[in-house]
């Protein structure tokens, strides 16, 4: 099993994963700090590298409107955005899942302004929790690589027949290179497979996607969506393992545990900070702190069961949001949270902590002041405020 | 020996099933009959929202004995150049791509869409059926309501002149436009067979008087089409290879003393009850620019 | 190549169906009655109705179906001999 190790960064790193999945048509719109992704795919259509077609669509909202369309007709369709363009197709983003249509879709995720800002924030990436798609992130390019290949085989499950998004962090990981691991294209091939879909629209029987429904054919079809997505969990597990055993990487499914067998306090994180926050718990560690690391690999389906099992009993949980629900609290947080009622009544002490908004870098050096004086604070018998917006200029 | 049956009306039969919920005398229907004719159920309708999403009828039947995709209202010629792309890199190549809007769909919310679809000369028909108005949410004004016309937002009469979609797509430099009308299906049939042997972005406009939102009985569907193009107000003409190929129905019109006087066509619509002497007016000239244009192009 | 497993969940996927708002027919208030002995097999009716709802033979002419006529009347008007007259539903 020769893997061939390349210096990408997260944006080619996307594009080579796309070309690898051997996707047929490219409908994207170009917009920073997306922009590596569609000209490097349209570089390898251009060199006869990928056999694809891309359409230069004319706005976000056409880019998700064309790939749908071509993904109902059969083909394996991707694309790539951020930020405003990303909310500019959130209609879009609806009808997709909603329509059960596989395609995957690459997120680098960008503050939305006004101010304009083009750093990594993730709300951008959440605005799409409710939308009826797989929702993952990585953390590194090498899992972004991973990450959207594998996308396509949970995309493409019969059992799930649901679009998935891979958010990636603007610049820190779109950016920046890193070495990935890249598997045979023979092998890929073997282990990916075809495309598969659950209809198709192409003339060979006359069929209409959308018509008008009567509210409870409509409910019904949302709760197959719903179920859609418990299956998905199954899956994803399944689709990390398989990967594994064939290329030699596996992440642990939904999440991904750092130190968090032992621990007695538990770290919730998502995204390319997770790397921040692992080196403190690292230092925490050895200086006597039985602190673990949750990160979150997929948040949709949410990883309920994983997250029980782990953070019931805990002395305290620290969930740290890089997206604020204006008016609430932070959106992973509330997840997290509610999730843990579908278990149990009794919740540990939980602490959402707010940073990196806007795209403000958060040392490991902040993560680690921060979970050290929780924990503190706690085994001291006192609580901290269970809701910090953490600003450093 | 039986007379053999023309392909109108020979291939219209089973392709808009009856039983549909479209209002008494519908154009959207007239039209898409012809459609079926001219490509059998190998045709994939790409609709936004208007009144054909909801024409066909409520899940699980469809009045369409074709595949339509329903989209999201202001991307009906993206979510066709998908289609189109897609089934190209597939090899599938006896399949219509027709995307069927309104002039909502089209000429307003659509238009980037649609401008960019063009540009890029994706390779399927785009179809705007024109009743003048955004007919499905209830006769609100679009940019293709003629002056003088009532609808619920220009309770006084419309102001602005009606946006000429077919000369914009010319401006575009698409391989073919078209201009159609449903009182004339034969025409629009021919047209639609010309589009489909050329390959690129080609654009029919369909002129389609809607009786619920125009005010006139729907027995008079096509004598209101009838008379749009006799009166000179539509001309059906194809564009390509450079120039204006004037159709047959419309040659006579191009000798203004032909023309019927537009006041025939106004009076049989309640929604130009109240048309105010001033809006005659740009009627009259709006009327004169175009044929100019029109022999200018010819 | 796209391999179609069909979906295990109920989704809004359409098939072709006549009468997908009911027996429309009851939505006349006038009704198309006509004379074939008039008739010139033009197809005219049948081209422009807008139901679909007239089937025009060669030789024995017009067959309208009335379950889903909706009495438009546009057959009436476009018949160039006047063979259709509209006349008041029961």
């Amino acid at each position: 099993m020769v893997m061939p190790k390349v210096i990408l960064t997260g944006n080619y790193t996307v594009a080579l994963a796309a070309k690898m999945a051997r996707v047929d048509v490219v409908a994207a719109y170009p917009i920073t700090p997306q922009t590596g992704i569609v000209e490097k795919l349209a570089e390898y259509i251009d060199k006869g590298e990928l056999d694809a077609v891309m359409i230069r669509v004319e706005s976000e909202h056409s880019a998700l409107a064309a790939t749908f369309g071509a993904a109902v007709a059969g083909a394996r369709a991707f694309t790539a955005t951020s930020s405003h363009g990303l909310l500019y197709m959130h209609e879009w983003v609806h009808w997709v899942s909603r329509a059960r249509i596989p395609v995957v879709m690459a997120i680098v995720t960008r503050t939305i302004g006004p101010p304009w800002n083009i750093w990594s924030s993730y709300e951008d990436f959440f605005g799409q929790r409710d939308t009826g798609w797989i929702l993952g992130f990585a953390m590194d390019n090498q899992e972004v690589f991973d990450m959207t290949i594998q996308a396509f085989k949970i995309s493409e499950d019969p059992r799930v027949y649901l679009p998935v998004l891979i958010g990636l962090d603007a610049f820190t990981l779109s950016h920046t290179t890193m070495p990935v691991d890249t598997p045979e294209q023979e092998e890929l091939d073997k282990w990916l497979g075809p495309r598969r879909q659950g209809y198709v629209i192409d003339g060979s029987e006359p069929l209409a996607l959308g018509n008008l429904a009567w509210p409870e054919d409509s409910e019904e079809f949302f709760m197959d969506l719903q179920r859609g997505m418990e299956e998905a969990k199954k899956v994803i597990r399944e689709v990390d393992e398989s990967y594994g055993k064939t290329f030699g990487r596996k992440y642990g499914g939904l999440i991904h545990c750092y130190h968090c067998e032992d621990a007695k306090y538990h770290a919730v994180i998502m995204g390319a900070w997770s790397g921040d926050l692992m080196e403190a718990v690292d230092i925490l560690r050895e200086e006597g702190y039985p602190i673990g690391l949750i990160r979150m690999r997929f948040i949709r389906p949410f990883p309920d069961e994983e997250m029980y099992e782990i953070l019931n009993g805990s002395k305290g949980v620290i969930v740290f949001d890089r997206a604020i629900s204006f008016g609430s609290l932070g959106p992973l947080y509330l997840d997290v949270a509610a999730n843990l009622t579908k278990y149990t009544r009794k919740l540990p002490y939980m602490r959402n902590i707010v940073a990196g908004v806007g795209g403000v870098n958060v040392t490991h050096k902040d993560f680690y002041e921060l979970v050290r004086t929780t924990i503190d604070d706690l085994e001291k018998g006192v609580e901290p405020p269970v809701f910090t917006w953490y600003h450093r200029r | 020996m039986a007379r053999p049956i023309p392909p109108l009306p020979r291939d219209m039969r089973n392709t808009v099933l009856p039983g549909h919920s479209a209002c008494h005398g519908c154009p959207i229907t007239m039209g898409l009959k012809v459609v079926g004719a001219a490509f059998g159920n190998k045709v994939v309708l790409v609709v936004p929202a208007c009144c054909t999403s909801v024409v066909v009828g409520a899940w699980p039947g469809n009045a369409f004995n074709g595949s339509i995709v329903h989209v999201a209202f202001a991307s009906a010629a993206a979510v066709a150049s998908g289609i189109a792309e897609g089934l190209r890199k597939r090899g599938v190549k006896d399949v219509q791509v027709v995307a069927w809007a309104g002039d909502g769909g089209t000429a307003d919310i659509g238009m980037a869409s649609l401008s960019g679809a063009a540009e890029r000369n994706n390779d399927f028909i785009y179809i705007m059926y024109d009743n003048e108005a955004y007919m499905n949410t209830g006769i609100q004004r679009s940019s293709a309501t003629p002056v003088g016309a009532w609808t619920t937002t220009t309770p006084l009469g419309k102001l602005e002149p009606k946006k000429d979609i077919a000369r914009i797509m010319i401006a575009h430099g698409v391989p073919y436009v078209a201009t159609a009308s449903v009182g004339y299906p034969h025409d629009f049939y021919a047209k639609l067979k010309k589009a489909a042997s050329i390959r690129g972005f080609k654009f029919i406009y369909l002129h389609a008087p809607c009786p619920t939102g125009w005010r006139f009985d729907p027995a008079y569907t096509v004598k209101v089409a009838k008379l749009a193009v006799e009166t000179g107000l539509v001309a059906l003409y194809e564009y390509y290879d450079g120039r204006i190929h004037l159709s047959g129905p419309s040659r006579p019109y191009l000798d203004k003393n032909k023309r019927k006087p537009i006041e025939e066509y106004l009076k049989l619509q309640g929604r130009f009850k109240n048309i105010r002497d001033e809006h005659l007016k740009v009627i009259e000239k709006y009327l004169d620019d175009m044929w100019l244009w029109i022999k200018k192009h010819m | 190549m796209v391999e179609i497993i069909p979906i295990q969940y109920k989704v809004p996927i359409a098939k072709p169906k006549v009468g997908v708002a009911g027996k429309t027919g009851s939505w006349r208030w006038i009704k198309p009655v006509v004379d074939n002995n008039r008739c010139n097999k033009c197809f005219q009716c049948e081209i422009y109705c807008p139901d679909n709802a007239i089937i025009v033979d060669p030789e024995k002419g017009v067959t309208i179906n009335y379950d889903y006529c909706k009495g438009c009347g546009i057959c009436s008007e476009v018949c160039p001999v006047k063979a259709i007259t509209m006349i008041k539903e029961a």
